[in-house]
């Protein structure tokens, strides 16, 4: 298989302008990744599919990861046809607020459905020509996105029969709020 | 002249009921001495049918209990009910996540009495290794009332064999009147429990307090 560089100075050759800029793996996997700019990622993505030498024809993964400016989201090429793989492009947003909206690669990669679903319902990246973006996991009024780094867990601490670490400091904090309540069961506290 | 009529014999006073080990004793000579009430808990302990009904990894062990190996028809528990509506038994076997805690609260409330819980394995009983998840419950027994709770990750067959045993002990046991007999006889006990709520951030109430509240420590521990 080419090279992330091999294919990122061809993607740059047939998409003059567009954004792809190679993200280097420096650690023993050594695996490479394509950083592709949101406003053409969906054309290069047909592209990668449709392309004769590569024929990147089966996404196998879709994540999310919570950057501190940014969210980004991976996929995992590989291709059927031609034993090779994997491509892992990557797209990123401008912000973690409000401008949270990329490309949908569902209409390229069916198989990226349900995952684009799941990164939208736990990170909160919205997917513009998804067909069918909703939550998956949690239910549909629920408001937050777990996975982000600034998620709040509920506060349900009010029993830890062995608490310790972090989760003995969450069952302290629960019975500061609670007071002299009888919910004083946590361990060591 | 008549002679006054002797006054009839006073009635011999009552014989102490038999207890439970003069009963075994009888019936090993072919006697059989029972009551209304132990007739009738002998007759449900022994056909207790669950609902067919599992959640995660604990229910491939519920499975193998039912199947010829472990055998659970050896305790007339074999009928597993694909309706609530003909179900006894709620066996909770696995992780009950807060998306899927109002379907079983609502499976509970459509079970008909009398209907006996058992909490299988360490996430119904507890949330087990995702008690501190956002997503999980953090035990069955906040929203409903459990009788057995079995612990391990899985609990093997015989656990579940054991902790139905256990259930069919407290079914004999139950008064059918009185002040101590169950939920299921009683005017004044509710059978049906609220199903929760999906919230904006967790289930609305988290916990039914009416069944559950957090336990008393057992010891002071040194910090």
């Amino acid at each position: 298989m080419e090279t992330v560089e091999q294919i990122r100075d061809r993607l740059l050759a047939r998409f003059p302008g567009a954004a792809v800029t190679v993200v280097p793996n420096p650690g023993p996997a050594a695996q490479h990744s394509l950083l592709l700019g949101a406003e053409r990622a969906r054309e290069i993505a047909e592209f990668l599919r449709d392309d004769p030498v590569l024929q990147l024809d089966y996404c196998s993964n879709v994540t999310g990861v919570d950057w501190p400016g940014h969210l980004e989201v991976v996929y995992h090429l590989y291709s059927m046809a031609r034993k090779h793989g994997p491509v892992i492009l990557r797209l990123r947003t401008a912000n973690r607020s409000d401008q949270v909206t990329l490309p949908s690669l569902t209409p390229v990669w069916r198989a990226a459905e349900f995952q684009e679903r799941e990164v939208f319902d736990l990170f909160g990246v919205v997917f513009a020509g998804h067909p069918d973006l909703r939550r998956i996991l949690m239910w549909d009024g629920f408001q937050d996105h777990p996975m982000r780094k600034d998620y709040v867990e509920p506060d349900d601490y009010e029993w830890e029969p062995t608490a310790h670490g972090d989760v003995l400091a969450k069952a302290k904090r629960h019975a500061a709020a609670a007071g002299s309540a009888p919910a004083a069961g946590e361990a060591g506290a | 002249m008549t002679e006054p009529t002797p006054a009839p014999p006073a009635p011999p006073p009552a014989a102490p009921a038999p207890t439970e080990a003069e009963r075994a004793e009888l019936r090993r000579h072919g006697i059989l001495l029972t009551s209304l009430e132990e007739l009738y808990n002998w007759g449900r302990s022994r056909s207790v049918w669950p609902l067919q009904f599992g959640l995660a990894c604990c229910a491939i062990e519920m499975i193998a209990a039912s199947m010829a190996r472990f055998d659970i028809a050896r305790f007339g528990s074999e009928v597993f009910r694909p309706s609530p509506r003909q179900a006894d038994l709620l066996i909770v076997s696995g992780t009950v996540t807060k998306k899927m805690a109002p379907q079983v609260v609502r499976l509970w409330n459509q079970m008909p009495e009398p209907k006996y819980c058992i909490a299988m394995g360490a996430c119904a009983i507890s949330g087990g290794p995702f008690k501190q998840g956002y997503n999980v419950l953090k035990g069955i027994d906040r929203f409903i009332p459990v009788d057995i709770y079995i612990p391990g990750c899985p609990p093997r067959p015989e656990a579940l064999l054991h902790g139905l045993m256990q259930l069919q002990e407290k079914i004999r046991g139950q008064k059918i009147s009185g002040p101590d007999a169950p939920r299921h006889l009683r005017a004044d006990q509710a059978c049906d429990y609220p199903v929760p709520d999906f919230g904006e951030h967790d289930l609305v109430p988290p916990q039914n307090p009416a069944v559950w509240h957090p336990p008393a420590p057992s010891a002071p521990e040194v910090s």
